[in-house]
């Protein structure tokens, strides 16, 4: 957290209302997400009880699973749930772009990408939970299940896996996402109840924020948002019901205990599409396609290893792919910061706050400047900028600005709040900078050392040349028949 | 009579569980929590009574699940219990001791507990022997705290572990950090006490290991695994707890002495202490509101909703509290950064920073 947002929150409190901490959206938001609710089991790891998934806000369909201990109980509803996502999935997956490449042959990608919404964290690890126990079932030999259980199972496993690469879209919890944009007058840990969130932030005309998420938390009014259920409701609603199921498993029996699971996940459902309407309504940041197109490319990976028969997801990564899968999230986590700060003029607060950045005005410039002689000699323009930032840049840093793509500069002096900057990239090649290269005086500018230049990839060994530090090579995966026969009780 | 008795009023005292002791350590600043636990006081009939219910419930589901686990493990003489130890122990027992210390009172099961210990200590006879349900007793402030672990210990040849059997599932090897964490703490309540015994009895406590075995259930099934888990972190947040918890008296001290959290509770127990009074009552005490104790303690709404009425930028967590530089109230830190108040001496620098983010929100925004 920073300054900037502890402001914001302080301000939160005394308005009784949420406040923006960004300009822009930072996340991508498909035309039609697919909002998954799911609900689970107290005190089980992985026993779904019930979910409400769908893509139209007005056609809610709702799984339960009306005896939460019963084995086969709960595999129908895998084989439910997969009726709905997997067709969702394949809608995405017949059309396909041609990406040109520099070096290496085309490739195709998909042209969109299926997008996952759930309410909150616990609900994603819920979801790689879910795929977990599925994944690694068969529809032959003893206890076979549905064909469509485990392939629903290496999805679930993939969009949960996913949703922890920063800057990815594929599976987006709802408090998160909105987290990313408002700051509210509650802790964080009162934020990851949905509705209280989605009170500060647009509370019922007539009502402030604050009151709004004084009322949500409340579990009899806004029942909690999963997978975990209100112990209440669980006690008082919820064991009856099963209980009278287990008695006589009569279709009465089956719709009482839907019943019971609707009351408690219809009004989430509301939520997640009121969470979707107010992100939506933010103006789309400029990368946010960028991150979408890598999402997409690896949305095409993942069906191509399935269509290639590929097995289900290891249970552990070997060191190697640990180590890449680690190095892959920290080159996407300091890319996405970067990314969003040039994109958003609040994110770039954050920075010109610690002296990373600076925003001033152009006082001087002199376009023309060269460096060198003869041959060597190089166009080098200068400018000056005045600014009232605290700026902690050391003479010689290389900075970037958002307000020009391919655009750098060196610090040459600073002094007394005038900073003064030789431009070294993004001119043009003639013996003058391109029009509009460089900014002019009275032009108001940006600048940063944060850059998002591409870093190449950590050089690893291959799998099969894993030092014996870290256990040597791994024994390939090979899915085994008690991989498929394992218990969920 | 004795002024912890006092703020108690005529209420017995409520006992302390590992998971109370484990939560203390979680905010050892707060003195109101101290206070009240120390004098034993009943806190969730309190938070009821003032109108500020904590939002804790257990579902029937997660408890019949706990308890049909539990008996999984223990049943036959903790038969899978020594197969789960051989593995990660790599023991050579073949036969193994069950000693349920509940058999005998209630009244005799500290007692007993302690001269089963004592004999397993001072006989080292190489045989190996669980303790099903034993009675530790852990001083809190003065107070001696009687600890009901729903955990069994483990002896072999003298040395004593912790055995935690809990219901949350080990998938793949891991669990969910939380749930470990909480574990752990309340595993450290029970290797302090059976230390604390060990070295009464006139034994090495170092005898009694800190790795303690957590006992759960394997991936999505009802078999159980276990695993070793180091609580000597957690232990030492623990013993530096209750040392600060000894020095109640100097919480004591400056009290009003008319001063007391009684309920007035009439014949059949139900309170008839006007609210407002109580409440009055407590704010004597000050406490030091976290967002994290609306997991923990039973006094959090009250304690937040005071949080909110004095402007304190508790509320919003500790970290802000950093970012602020140490400015508690929320006016204050605002004051300072739209620049309506001139920052004290010694607020200058957090005052500039404020201002220049003040600014430039103001210039992202407009």
């Amino acid at each position: 957290m920073s300054a900037l947002t502890a402001l914001a929150q302080l301000r939160a409190v005394r308005d009784g209302s949420a406040q923006r901490i960004t300009t822009v959206r930072h996340c991508h938001i498909a035309p039609r997400p697919l909002v998954f609710i799911p609900l689970k089991l107290a005190g089980e790891a992985a026993a779904p009880l019930g979910a409400m998934v769908g893509t139209d806000p007005h056609y809610p369909r709702l799984l339960v699973v009306p005896q939460p201990r019963n084995r086969d109980l709960r595999f129908a509803f895998a084989a439910d749930l997969a009726e709905v996502f997997l067709p969702y999935i394949e809608g995405f997956e017949k059309t396909t772009e041609t990406v040109e490449r520099k070096t290496g042959d085309p490739y195709e990608r998909c042209l969109d990408a299926p997008q996952i919404l759930v309410p909150n964290r616990s609900a994603v690890s819920f979801t790689g939970m879910l795929g977990r126990s599925t994944r690694f079932r068969r529809a032959d030999g003893p206890y076979p299940v549905h064909p469509s259980v485990p392939l629903l199972g290496r999805w679930l496993t993939y969009f949960a896996d996913r949703s922890q690469q920063p800057g990815s879209s594929l599976l987006l919890a709802a408090t998160e996402a909105l987290g990313l944009h408002w700051a509210t007058g509650q802790s964080g840990l009162e934020d990851a109840n949905l509705a209280a969130l989605l009170g500060w932030i647009a509370p019922p005309a007539g009502m402030s924020g604050r009151r709004a998420a004084e009322e949500a938390e409340d579990p009899l009014l806004w029942p909690p948002a999963g997978p975990a259920t209100d112990p209440g409701f669980d006690n008082e609603v919820l064991g009856p019901a099963v209980r009278a199921y287990e008695e006589a498993p009569t279709e009465r029996a089956v719709e009482r205990v839907t019943q019971a699971l609707r009351t408690q996940l219809e009004p989430t459902w509301k939520l997640m599409w009121r969470a979707v309407e107010e992100l939506r309504a933010l103006p789309e940041g400029a990368r946010v396609k960028d991150r979408w197109e890598i999402d997409r490319g690896s949305f095409t990976r993942f069906v191509e290893r399935i269509t290639e028969g590929g097995p289900p997801q290891a249970r552990r990564d070997g060191a190697v792919g640990a180590a890449a899968r680690l190095a892959g999230l920290e080159r996407a986590r300091a890319s996405y910061d970067v990314q969003r700060a040039h994109d958003d003029p609040l994110v770039m607060a954050e920075y010109r706050l610690t002296g990373e950045a600076f925003a001033g005005t152009v006082t001087a410039a002199d376009p023309e400047h060269t460096e060198g002689e003869g041959r060597s000699r190089k166009l080098r323009p200068l400018i000056t900028v005045e600014t009232d930032d605290p700026v902690r840049l050391a003479l010689g840093t290389t900075v970037g600005s958002p307000d020009r793509r391919g655009h750098a500069a060196e610090i040459v002096e600073i002094a007394d709040g005038e900073i003064t900057l030789k431009i070294t990239k993004g001119m043009g090649r003639g013996k003058t900078p391109a029009p509009g290269a460089v900014p002019e005086p009275g032009e108001r500018v940006t600048y940063t050392s944060l850059t998002d230049d591409f870093q190449s990839s950590a050089s690893l060994p291959d799998p099969e040349q894993t030092p014996w530090t870290h256990g040597g090579p791994p024994e390939e995966y090979v899915p085994s028949d008690d991989d498929a026969q394992e218990e969920w009780s | 009579m004795n002024r912890l008795d006092e703020l108690r009023g005529p209420m017995p005292s409520h006992p302390h569980d590992a998971r109370a002791i484990a939560a203390l350590a979680a905010n050892p600043g707060c003195a109101r929590r101290g206070l009240m636990d120390a004098a034993g006081v009943d806190k969730d009939r309190t938070a009821r009574h003032l109108g500020f219910p904590a939002p804790f419930g257990q579902s029937q589901f997660a408890i019949t699940r706990g308890n049909v686990f539990e008996a999984l493990v223990k049943e036959n003489g903790c038969a899978e219990l020594l197969r789960l130890l051989r593995e990660l122990l790599d023991l050579p027992i073949a036969q193994v001791g069950y000693q349920d210390v509940e058999s005998v009172g209630s009244h005799l099961r500290h007692s007993h507990t302690r001269a089963l210990i004592d004999r397993a200590a001072r006989e080292d006879d190489g045989a190996a022997v669980f303790y099903d349900h034993p009675l530790f007793s852990l001083e809190i402030a003065g107070h001696t705290s009687y600890l009901e672990p729903d955990v069994v210990a483990f002896q072999i040849g003298g040395r004593f572990r912790i055995v935690e059997i809990k219901s949350f599932g080990l998938v793949d090897g891991q669990a969910e950090p939380e749930k470990v964490a909480a574990a752990a703490r309340q595993a450290a309540v029970y290797v302090l006490a059976l230390r604390t015994l060990m070295a009464d009895l006139g034994h090495d406590p170092e005898r009694v290991s800190h790795d303690v075995v957590l006992v759960c259930p394997e991936n999505f099934a009802n078999r159980p695994t276990a695993a070793l888990v180091d609580v000597r972190k957690q232990l030492a947040v623990l013993k530096r707890q209750l040392a600060r918890m000894t020095r109640v008296d100097r919480l004591l001290e400056g009290l009003p002495p008319d001063l007391t959290f009684d309920l007035v509770p009439d014949q059949d127990g139900v309170p008839t202490r006007p609210a407002d009074e109580l409440a009055g009552a407590l704010r004597q005490v000050p406490a030091r509101y976290a967002p994290d104790c609306l997991s923990t303690c039973d006094m959090c709404m009250f304690c937040r909703d005071e949080a909110r009425r004095s402007g304190s930028t508790d509320l919003l967590g500790r970290q802000i509290r950093d970012q602020l530089g140490g400015v508690s109230r929320m006016t204050e830190a605002l004051g300072l950064a739209e620049g309506t108040l001139q920052p004290a001496e010694g607020q200058e620098e957090i005052a500039r920073l404020l201002r220049l983010a003040d600014r430039l929100r103001e210039e992202a925004l407009n």
